[in-house]
Formats: structure tokens, sequence, C-alpha cells
């Protein structure tokens, strides 16, 4: 199994073992969606640590599960994105909209708490 | 010396096995962080350009060596239709949808060179190459090894 | 048995294997009494001068070990690999090239003189054993100061990195909060070192936000500008945010001239400045905030 989804819960955490071929990349995004639908999830976190390579395809996959996640009311955050890739992804300029990234899963569960239509505080 | 190495492709699992190969000979080649992650990204696009545009084809990696400088050349070459218009191919990406999309843009940033050779009814061949600068150290060390 | 041509190894003939064998025995037979010599004349030249007198009798055995076996075996891999472990604790003393270079052509004399000794009555004999041991001893010194030479470029290629890393310190403040000032021109090569240092600094500390001081830097070129702007990105999608104080209002207008939104950076006028602008993201935790307006000092 090369990715292990768990319940933690009202989100999904999807954490991606090793590199996916494009076939299991479509396999985990038909799978999060059917499940956020199924179960009423708030929040999704894939981690894609385990990723050397994020290129135009895998970009598209992570937003599209973000984008139907949207639409049943769920938030998608990205964590682990390895320093490289996240210079590959610049130069490239693979747009992960809107996406949300973080740095591990506790930051990205902290994220996932914050109510989506809560107006950020501004101390300006 | 470093060979050549060839994969072929067919299937998205051979996908794995490129961008596996390309990051590990860029590695090898002694190419530094982030580079052999930008090799093995434009690999992975144009490979996947020939699974579903074309179907299947070869990508060829090879060392280069100048004296002052040293890279690889990745070569990624199909039998298919070709591209009708490699100039607007490089500069938006492709028109069908889900297909070469970014990739061919985006690919190109990622490399120092880039070109396309495409003839219609023959096939697509594109040759890119990355070049690292090679210091006094290493080339003194080859003019030995070469001396034997 | 050919005199005149040079010798790819030292591999030789049976004939001159059996002279080299004869000259390695002497050599082991008179080890005491050359490597004495060997070590005065050292010191007389005031060679290695930063070594005591022990130390140089201590090397100078080993050298004359390996020495004697890779004549014997015709093999330089042991001598060599002796040659480069010496070189590096010598080069941090401050031993320089022409005293390594002269303590091996020192030998080659010592030995040479020796041999001419030995064998004067001979002359015959003389001639075909140095015709042994020349091209060995010039392949021996040649490894020798190769070694050196190939050890010290690798020592200041390494100090080379180490003082570029000083120069783009990445600091953590406090938990989750790191600083990074930049001071001094800043090329491509240093820029791409910059990136690499921060963004593993990031996974390294889990950072949430960087703090970017460039006060220390006048300006800089369209490709390190973009860098910048590059590298900032690559860190808010490994989950960072990014403050850049000290914005020179040149490098504010390269920025602008790369078609880059000044708004998208989240620009402070001064470190003061940008630590509370870091303290107040990283209190409400408020990674959703859009970035802030940019207030640029000049």
């Amino acid at each position: 199994m090369s990715v292990a989804i768990l319940r933690k819960g009202e989100y999904f955490i999807a954490s991606i073992q090793s590199d996916l071929s494009d076939t299991e990349v479509l396999a985990l995004r038909d799978d999060l969606i059917e499940r956020v639908g199924r179960f009423r999830a708030l929040g999704i976190v894939v981690d894609v640590s385990a990723l050397d390579v994020i290129d135009s395809f895998a970009a598209r996959a992570l937003r599209s599960i973000a984008l139907a996640a949207k639409l049943r009311g769920a938030r998608t955050v990205i964590v682990g994105i390895q320093p490289d890739v996240a210079v590959a992804i610049v130069q490239f300029r693979l747009n992960l909209d809107p996406l949300r990234t973080a740095l591990d899963l506790d930051e990205a569960l902290a994220l996932l708490e914050l109510r989506p239509e809560r107006k950020p505080a501004d101390g300006r | 010396m470093e060979g050549e190495i060839r994969v072929g492709i067919g299937t998205d699992a051979d996908l794995v096995i490129a961008r596996a190969e390309g990051r590990a000979m860029a590695q090898r080649l002694g190419f530094r962080r982030p580079d052999p992650t930008l090799i093995a990204t434009a690999i992975s696009e144009l490979a996947r350009n020939l699974v579903m545009h074309v179907g299947h084809g070869e990508i060829i990696m090879r060392p280069i060596v100048e004296d002052r400088r040293s890279g690889v050349l990745v070569i990624v070459r199909d039998e298919g239709p070709g591209i009708a218009d490699v100039g607007a191919a490089l500069r938006l990406g492709h028109a069908s949808r889900g297909g070469l999309g970014l990739g061919l843009p985006g690919a190109r940033r990622l490399m120092d060179e880039f070109e396309i050779d495409s003839q219609p009814g023959k096939g697509t061949t594109v040759t890119m190459r990355k070049w690292r600068l090679r210091d006094d150290l290493e080339r003194l060390r080859e003019k030995r090894q070469q001396r034997g | 048995m050919n005199q005149n041509q040079p010798v790819p190894s030292l591999q030789q003939s049976a004939a001159e294997a059996s002279l080299l064998h004869e000259l390695v025995e002497y050599l082991r037979e008179n080890r005491g009494d050359l490597r004495e010599q060997w070590a005065r004349r050292i010191t007389d030249a005031e060679l290695l001068s930063v070594m005591t007198a022990d130390e140089i009798f201590s090397e100078v055995t080993a050298v004359y070990d390996n020495y004697v076996d890779a004549l014997e075996t015709g093999s330089v891999e042991t001598l060599q690999a002796y040659a480069r472990e010496l070189s590096e604790r010598i080069i941090r003393r401050g031993v320089e090239t022409h005293e390594v270079l002269g303590i091996v052509l020192l030998l080659r004399d010592v030995l040479g003189r020796s041999l001419l000794d030995n064998y004067e009555e001979d002359r015959d004999l003389l001639r075909r054993i140095l015709d042994a041991y020349e091209p060995a001893a010039n392949r021996i010194a040649a490894t020798v100061g190769v070694s050196f030479v190939e050890e010290r470029e690798r020592v200041i290629r390494e100090q080379q990195e180490a003082i570029r890393e000083l120069s783009t310190p990445v600091l953590q403040v406090r938990d989750r909060l790191l600083i990074s000032p930049i001071i001094g021109a800043v090329d491509s090569d240093r820029a791409r070192q910059l990136t690499e240092q921060l963004l593993g600094a990031i996974q390294a500390n889990r950072a949430r936000v960087v703090v970017l001081d460039i006060t220390g830097v006048a300006s800089v070129d369209e490709a390190v500008a973009n860098h910048l702007v590059q590298t900032v990105e690559a860190a808010r999608l490994m989950g960072a945010r990014a403050v850049i104080t000290g914005l020179s209002s040149k490098i504010a207008q390269t920025i602008v001239d790369l078609g880059v939104d000044l708004g998208m950076l989240n620009t402070v006028g001064d470190l003061q400045g940008g630590l509370e602008e870091a303290e107040r993201m990283l209190g409400h935790r408020d990674a959703d905030v859009e970035p802030t307006e940019s207030s640029i000092e000049s």
C-alpha cells in the first residue's frame, strides 16, 4: 500500500508512503473525494513528504482533491513538501491554489481548526 | 565514466522509473541541490507526454562533459504524430486539455537548454540539457586520471 | 632493457625486478641511517618548521617505509593514501607546498647519494640500479606532491564552503521563528546557497515564520531578485511565511521590474518591525492571513 488513509475526528489524513504512479495518484484522488462525500469530513490532510517529484499531473490531482472537497465544505491542506520539490514547483510555475500548505501534521490540523469563514485577525 | 541510460516508456509505471533514474544519474554526476529534483521533474513531465499523447517512446540520459562544465543530456523521443505548432506548444502548452498543458514551458524552465524537433507523421524529439560548473580540482583530477 | 623511454609503471622486466629487489634490500638494511640523514637534512633546510623534531622523525619513518614498500610492490596506492592523510594533518598546521616538495626531493637526494657511495666501485651496476631507481623515485615524488596539492585544494574548497555558509547564517530566534540576515553582495551562486540553507532550516526547525533581513544588501540583479521572490514562494509552499525587512528602494524597483507584485511579499521597513510582525503572525497562529500590506522604507 503506497498511501495510508486514516480518519481522525472530522478529518481524513492521507499519508503517501512512496513515489506514486499516475494511476495511484488518481486512485488516491478518487478515494479521498469519495470519502469526504460519504463521511461529511471537514478537512483533508495530504502528507506528500515521501514525494521526490511533484509535476503538473500530481499538482493537478492535488488541486482537484481540494476543489472537490471545497464543494462539499471541506478544506485540504498539503503537508511536508520537500525543499527541493518546493523550488521545482515554483520554477515550473505550477499553480497549487486553492491548496493550503503546512509544515507538518500538527500545523495542518491547527490550520483546519480555524473556521474557514472566520476573517483573519489583522493587527494592522 | 558514467554510461548512458535508456528507459523505454510505455506505461505510467515507467514514469516512476524514468524520474528515479534521472535523479540518481544527476546525483552521481555531482549536481547539487535542488538540481536533481528539477531534472527528475522535467523528465517526468516529458515522459508523461509520451504516455498520454503517443503511447510509447524512449528516454535517453547521458553525461556530457566540457572543459569548464559538465552536465546531463536528456533525449525524449517518440514516433508519434508530431506537434503541429512547436512554437505554440512551447509558449502556451498544448491546446488539448489535460495533455501537454503546462508541461513543455514548465519543463523548459527547469532545464538550461531545451529543443524540440518535430516532424508531422514521423515523431518528436525533445533534447534538453542541464549544466553545472566544474572547478579546478575536478579538472585536475580528471587530467591525472586520463594520463593514467 | 629500455633505458631511455619513460616508464609507464613500476612493473619492470625480470632483470629490473631483481635490481629493484636488491635496491629494496639495501634500503631496508640501511633504514636507520638513511632515515636519520633525511630527517637531519629536513631540519637543516628549515622545512616543516611548524613541527617538532620528534614529529618529523615519526612522519619520516612512516614515509620512508611506505616509500620502500612502493618501490617493492610497484603500487603507489598505500603511499598515496598515507600522503593524503599526512597532508590533511599538516595542511591545517600551515605546511606549504614547497616544503612538501622539498622533503620528497631531499629523500631522493639522500637515497641517490647513498646508492652512489655504495656502488661506486661497480659503475655498470650503479648505472643499472639508478636506471631502475630514478623513474620509480620520480613517480613516487610526483604522487606525494600531487596528493598534497589535491588535498590542499580540497581543504581550501571546504573552507570556502564554510565561509559561504557563514555569510548566509540562518538563526533560530525562538521556537518556529528563524531570522536570516544577509550582508554584502549576493550573486546567483550565493542566492542559490541561501535558498538551500533557508529551506533546509525551515524543515529542520519546523519554522513557521522566517525573517529575511536584507538591510545589508544594496542592490541585486534581476536573476537574484527573482531568486529571492522564488525562495519566499518556496518557503510558503513548505508552510512557512517569510517577512522581508530592510528592502532598499533599489531592490524594490528591481523586483517590480520583474513584474512581481510587491504586495505578494510581506515587507516590513526594519528588522525590529519585522520581528514584531513575525511574533504577531506566530501569536495569532493565523497562517490564513493574506499577505499584509507592504510598507517599504527606502
